[in-house]
């Protein structure tokens, strides 16, 4: 859909900052503007260790190959600096951050996003909070709740596509967003992430799921197939169906 | 982080109300406790001769009784008292009118931030500065009601039984070692009435600060809160930084009738060179409520454990207390409640935040007395912990001695989570402001309970505090 892509890795490798065993061995994918990407796998297959590190977590290390985005270099960015930038990663585990509400969050991360010495309008953000609550078909109470503590996993899920919704990233990441959820809780949070590319068709989405269900309702435009640290298959929509019949055992046999 | 690193160049993170003014002295006592030292300020403030037999009598307590061994490090405090003056008089007289307070005391308090503007709101205001109440305009309101403000000296002089009614009933000399050195020099502190039947929408707030080098401050400060009223008492204090060490130990005595409501908050940030010992105590008598609220922020050491004796049928007593150290410092706080009556109900709750070097402790004593049957008492304690280095202990003391009673306690440690971190820098917060908003919900359920610009201030404390905290 674009010429120069979004997001470009080359031959990553990667693996536990603190251990020696390689997780990745060796990916390579290419993300273009506004396209939907689904990267699907088996547990253990590295799929989630591959959203960590392009949001810069601190508990990997890349140890060979490179990851550009929109043309530069982000593997030494740290990971405000990448969020800055406009990546945005929807945590398979959203992390409780108790006494702090989900708008004062929401402040203060806008707030960073200030020039130096620029104050965020409070009223703005209000009204922006406001609306992009009311696009997402939720209560406005619900912001004023503290981040993710005692919440259920919907209510999390819903969070992190709020806080999406409110940063307007250009690539986002959905890390196993419909781990844990019924099916309703699932189609709420896939129309989310629905509206808000319809908004903005120029963002980018990297899905990772375990499970086709998901892609019942996000429609990816490519989708690939991880086993054991490498992308295996790469292809339309029809690898999803593929994988929905014949399960990850063929992939696992086919992988070198 | 080279972003910290330049934080920490410009020395943003170092105490950041690092200043002196100059002002001289009207009256200096020589360095050192003695007998002479007490007779120099009992004759300076020209007082009664019961308060200087009182005085003395304190001295001669101070004297026999050891050093408290537990707690914080107290081993090189001898040294100390030997050096401090226990006694600095700024001002010849009290100054009611904010136009006569002298131009290098407002500028002090203008640098702390306090706009002159707000002077018109915060109207009633009482301010220390160093050993005397040098700034005192009492709102009219408070003066038709009857309620009494009052520098501790002018509430001896002005209102002398009440005063002596209640003068040390609640803390008597003997209750340990600094309360007997304070009863022995104290000077400055509030004296506070509020008649019965009395509310106050408006709190009665001190803002006090040490200044001479080396000077050890002794306030005192007794409130009476007569049946059925209602008022809010706000303290806080802030000191410059010097090389030497510096000593603070106040006594505050609140007597709580029956029916009466009154919550007590103290903000102290002290330079990190001082000794900080406080005893401060209420007696709360039937159906009466008591509230502690109280942040401990600077300071070398603090050992303060702000109490409630529940004298009375259905009295409730409560303390809250946010603890924080940094690098060097130790805060050794939390709080006792005695329950000596029936249907008596009492809960602490304690949050400590420790960074670097830090220590942290809480130390709480729960005590129910035979024969104050349905008692009930909760106490919950939290820890923070930022680094690796930080360090945190409690001492829950419990003792019942009635089975009809109800105590629980609940203790908690955590430890900032890279797991947080992570979250909250990929939604772009460098690493300072995420650990600040992650101390910030921690304090919160005690934080929200403070009036507006203290919440505020503390925020912003904690953000410096936590610039540091990184790298």
């Amino acid at each position: 859909m674009s010429d120069t892509p979004i997001l470009s890795i080359r031959d990553v490798h990667a693996k536990v900052a603190d251990e020696d065993t390689e997780i990745l061995h060796g990916v390579d994918l290419e993300l273009g503007k506004g396209e939907i990407h689904a990267i699907m796998g088996p547990n253990g297959s590295g799929k989630s260790t591959l959203a960590k590190i392009l949001a810069g977590h601190p508990g990997y290390e890349v140890t060979a190959g490179s990851i550009t985005y929109k043309g530069e270099d982000i593997l030494e960015a740290e990971p405000d600096e990448r969020s800055k930038a406009g990546i945005f990663l929807a945590f398979q585990y959203p992390v409780e951050i108790p006494g702090v509400s989900i708008a004062n969050f929401l402040r203060t991360a806008l707030q960073s996003r200030e020039e130096e010495g620029g104050e965020l309008d409070l009223f703005d953000f209000q009204d922006e909070l406001l609306a992009r609550m009311e696009l997402l078909g939720m209560d406005a109470s619900f912001a004023e709740r503290p981040v993710n503590d005692g919440f259920s996993g919907g209510e999390k899920k819903r969070n992190e596509i709020l806080q999406m919704a409110m940063l307007r990233p250009e690539l986002a990441l959905m890390d196993e967003t419909d781990s844990g959820l019924d099916i309703d809780a699932l189609q709420v949070v896939a129309d989310g992430v629905n509206k808000l590319h319809q908004e903005n068709p120029d963002m980018t989405v990297l899905i990772i799921t375990h499970y086709q269900r998901l892609l019942n309702y996000l429609k990816p435009h490519f989708v690939h197939v991880m086993v054991k640290g490498k992308l295996v298959r790469s292809g339309g929509p029809e690898v999803a169906e593929e994988l929905e019949a014949r399960g990850y055992e063929e992939f696992k046999t086919v992988e070198a | 982080m080279p972003q910290n690193d330049t934080i920490q160049d410009l020395g943003l993170d170092e105490y950041q109300y690092h200043f002196i003014t100059e002002d001289e002295p009207v009256f200096r006592s020589g360095r050192g406790l003695n007998e002479k030292v007490v007779r120099e300020i009992s004759a300076q403030k020209d007082e009664p001769e019961w308060m200087l037999e009182f005085r003395l009598k304190a001295l001669e307590i101070y004297n026999a009784k050891p050093m408290p061994t537990w707690g914080g490090d107290l081993s090189n405090l001898e040294n100390v008292l030997d050096e401090i003056y226990f006694y600095v008089r700024p001002q010849e007289k009290m100054e009611r009118s904010w136009d006569d307070v002298p131009p290098n005391i407002k500028e002090t308090f203008e640098r702390l931030g306090i706009p002159e503007a707000e002077q018109k709101v915060l109207a009633g205001v009482g301010a220390q500065y160093e050993s005397e109440m040098v700034y005192h305009s009492l709102k009219k309101e408070w003066d038709e009601k009857g309620v009494i403000f009052d520098s501790i000296e002018d509430g001896l002089k002005n209102h002398p039984e009440l005063f002596r009614e209640h003068f040390g009933t609640v803390i008597p000399s003997a209750d340990n070692k600094f309360s007997a050195m304070n009863s022995a020099v104290w000077s400055g502190g509030s004296f506070v009435y509020i008649p019965k039947g009395v509310e106050l929408d408006t709190p009665l707030q001190a803002y006090f600060r040490v200044n001479q080098e080396q000077m050890g401050q002794f306030e005192r400060t007794l409130i009476i809160a007569d049946e059925g009223s209602k008022a809010h008492y706000i303290e806080g204090c802030t000191a410059p930084v010097y090389s030497t060490e510096s000593f603070h130990s106040g006594v505050i005595e609140i007597v709580v009738k029956p029916g009466a409501h009154f919550r007590y908050t103290t903000i102290q940030n002290w330079s990190n060179n001082m000794y900080n010992l406080v005893t401060q105590r209420a007696l709360v008598h039937e159906n009466a409520t008591m509230e502690w609220l109280d942040g401990n922020l600077g300071s070398k050491l603090t050992m303060k454990y702000p109490s409630c004796y529940l004298m009375g049928e259905g009295a409730h007593g409560s303390i809250l207390s946010i603890a924080y150290s940094g690098d060097g410092q130790h805060q050794d706080t939390g709080g006792k409640v005695i329950h000596a009556a029936p249907n008596t109900t009492s809960q602490i709750v304690s949050k400590s935040i420790s960074k670097g070097t830090g220590r942290s402790t809480y130390r709480g004593l729960c005590q129910v007395h035979e024969g104050a049957i349905n008692s009930k008492s909760n106490v919950e304690c939290d820890a923070l912990l930022i680094n690796d280095t930080s360090r945190t202990d409690t001492y829950p003391y419990i003792e019942i001695e009635e089975k009809k009673s109800n105590i629980g306690h609940e203790a908690t440690v955590s430890k900032v989570g890279d797991e947080q971190l992570f979250y909250l820098m990929s939604r772009g917060m460098d690493e300072a402001e995420a650990m600040a908003l992650i101390v910030r919900g921690f304090i919160e359920p005690i934080a929200k309970l403070l009036p507006l610009e203290y919440a505020v201030e503390l925020n912003r404390l904690i953000e410096l505090e936590m610039e540091g905290s990184v790298g």
